[in-house]
């Protein structure tokens, strides 16, 4: 059969013809497109690189996207004087790490729970689940800013305004995930907890030394899906943190935009923020070759 | 299931005595007090979590909502019957709101999963460099939506990137971010940019499901490109078709990066959208009331648009 086919497909030539003109117009449009998607990322990356006279010179020639002139990390420089960039980057790190860690652990659990054991109420549960994934955060931003301004803080005091915590505890548990996970706990074959439980291995060991290692695809699905969000996080810590030295990254950037405005050193702030998560997407893949 | 334990086993038991097992075994499980208590232990950091803090807040997005409740105040909530709502529906500002946010749904849904299917199908080719034509399309979705406000911020300034490259084809462009009539506009432009990359690779992951033999049958029986993608593709991608409209629409509806980025819900609010007035009225005004009013709102037209989605999409399947 697949011999036939390919015996078709080869003594079609016209065919052929066609897909080539096809392939040089399909080639054009591409590579428009990565004008279209790429080029303003170019040109903040080349116009951190100069002062802001030249940035606006340059705009109405080719010059815009080329560091050409009066090329200087000047912009880079003022930044750091400017913010504390290094405090607001390890900000953004840790809480996006924290997030996606206690992510997949409180998650998975869960899921493993309802995907593996049998007890009653597993249904309703999974149904509130499913029920609040339609649930955009943005509903519940301004109650739950009111709420967590109520909830014990663990020194004693009230309310988690203005505190590390408020910025990664009310994000780890995920609707998302954990359906994510139960639905790949879920196609993990039954018999291998049968068969552990029969070698006397508890639940818990059943979860740590059989599903989750063999779970690999599922963890990195929800660690990247998760780690995203909790990067680019900008709402909330807007609302809900004023110390400065809290802050993550993202937010860091309004400073630039309330006191006197400098474009170059905006674009070099974006740049900073932008490089290390192109890098880190590109990783697994760089990592494949 | 049989099978697989009887190759485990060294000397295999016959089927029936293994059915037995089982079924003795889940009548000994079912009352299995340790299977719950583990379960419980299981899924208690999940559940003290989300009841806190998901099921309170959306329990207290109707409560305050009919409440007087301030942000920060020493005094607790008191009930004040619709009050809030009478305010809201009063409020030229919030129909302004609601139209904005409604219009910037409904173009943003169609453009986007559009585009986004039109720009899987000319990248699911194998060509040379496809990987990296893949890699760029995918850099804004990449790139932090406050950095992509804020860079087209200064490109679609008047005397910005954009106009002065209109410019050069002799057309004059507009104060496109300070103009009542393009400002909304101007936002949906740059989000689409943004998000069409992420929805390309979701379409992308779809057809490449779909099985090549099928293209080769129909090629041989002499179908067009059109009549391939309309009774082999089109079909296929039903699943991915319903995930890609309910994601989009749901970020659609919660427009608010942007607007806070870029316009503050100017000119004449004319970008204002629903979340953005909640967060004005909860967090900067600390008007914690009015705000769940508004989020109460923002959620009932979440939850209906998913609803009449969901209805289309179970229509379709029982045709089938």
């Amino acid at each position: 059969m697949t011999e036939t086919l390919s015996h078709v497909a080869e003594v079609v030539p016209p065919a052929e013809k066609v897909s080539r003109g096809r392939l040089i117009g399909g080639y054009l449009v591409k590579i428009v497109l990565v004008g279209v998607f790429g080029l303003p990322l170019l040109f903040m990356f080349v116009s951190s690189l100069k002062p802001d006279l030249q940035i606006f010179g340059d705009l109405t020639s080719v010059k815009a996207f080329i560091p050409v002139g009066d090329i200087s990390l000047n912009n880079y420089s003022a930044v750091f004087d400017r913010v504390p960039f290094w405090q607001f980057m390890m900000n953004s790190i840790v809480l996006s790490v924290l997030t996606v860690v206690l992510g997949i652990i409180v998650n998975s659990m869960c899921a493993f729970a309802l995907a593996r054991l049998r007890f009653r109420g597993k249904m309703v549960i999974l149904g509130i689940i499913l029920a609040t994934l339609i649930v955009p955060f943005e509903t519940l931003a301004l109650p739950l800013l009111w709420w967590v301004n109520k909830l014990p803080y663990y020194d004693g005091s009230i309310g988690w305004l203005d505190t590390y915590e408020v910025q990664f505890v009310p994000f780890i548990a995920n609707a998302f995930a954990i359906y994510l996970f139960y639905q790949y706990f879920d196609s993990i074959p039954k018999e291998l907890d049968e068969a552990a439980k029969v070698d006397g291995a508890s639940w818990f060991t059943i979860y740590r030394k059989i599903v989750m290692p063999l779970s690999g695809p599922a963890i990195a699905t929800v660690a990247i899906l998760t780690f995203l969000p909790a990067w680019n996080q900008y709402l909330w810590p807007l609302m809900s943190v004023q110390t400065e030295s809290l802050r993550p990254v993202l937010v860091g950037l309004d400073y630039f935009k309330q006191l006197n405005t400098s474009w170059g050193q905006i674009m070099a702030y974006a740049s900073l923020i932008t490089i290390p998560v192109c890098i880190v997407h590109r990783l697994p893949a760089l990592l494949h070759q | 299931m049989t099978q697989t334990i009887g190759a485990a086993h060294p000397n295999p038991p016959t089927v029936p005595t293994i059915e037995n097992i089982t079924r003795k075994q889940r009548r000994f499980e079912k009352p299995q007090r340790s299977q719950r208590i583990t379960a419980a232990w299981l899924i208690a950091p999940a559940a003290v979590l989300g009841i806190t803090f998901v099921l309170i807040p959306i329990a207290l997005t109707f409560a305050l909502a009919f409440t007087n409740a301030k942000l920060v105040s020493p005094q607790g909530p008191q009930f004040v019957g619709i009050d809030n709502f009478t305010r809201l529906f009063g409020d030229p500002v919030f129909w302004k709101s609601l139209r904005n946010t409604v219009l910037f749904a409904i173009f943003v849904v169609p453009i986007q999963a559009g585009l986004a299917l039109a720009l899987a199908l000319l990248i699911n080719v194998k060509v040379k460099g496809v990987n990296f034509f893949r890699t760029v399309y995918f850099l804004p979705v990449v790139t932090s939506m406050v950095v992509i406000s804020m860079l087209w911020l200064f490109m679609y300034r008047q005397d910005g990137l954009i106009n002065q490259l209109l410019a050069q084809l002799g057309i004059t462009g507009p104060d496109w971010l300070g103009n009542p009539t393009t400002a909304l506009a101007s936002i949906l432009f740059m989000s689409v940019w943004q998000g069409v990359g992420f929805h390309m690779v979701i379409w992308l992951s779809g057809l490449q499901t779909i099985s090549q033999d099928m293209y080769e049958a129909s090629a041989i029986d002499g179908a067009t490109n059109w009549q391939q993608f309309r009774y082999i593709t089109w079909p296929a991608l039903r699943q991915t078709r319903t995930f890609i409209l309910v994601t989009i629409t749901i970020s659609a509806f919660s427009l608010f990066t942007q607007v806070q980025v870029m316009t503050q819900g100017g000119p004449l609010d004319s970008t204002s959208t629903l979340v953005f007035l909640a967060v004005r009225a909860g967090y900067q005004q600390q008007q914690t009331g009015y705000a769940a009013a508004i989020s109460l709102i923002f959620f009932l037209l979440v939850l209906s648009v998913s609803l009449v989605q969901r209805y289309l999409t179970r229509d379709k399947d029982v045709k089938k």
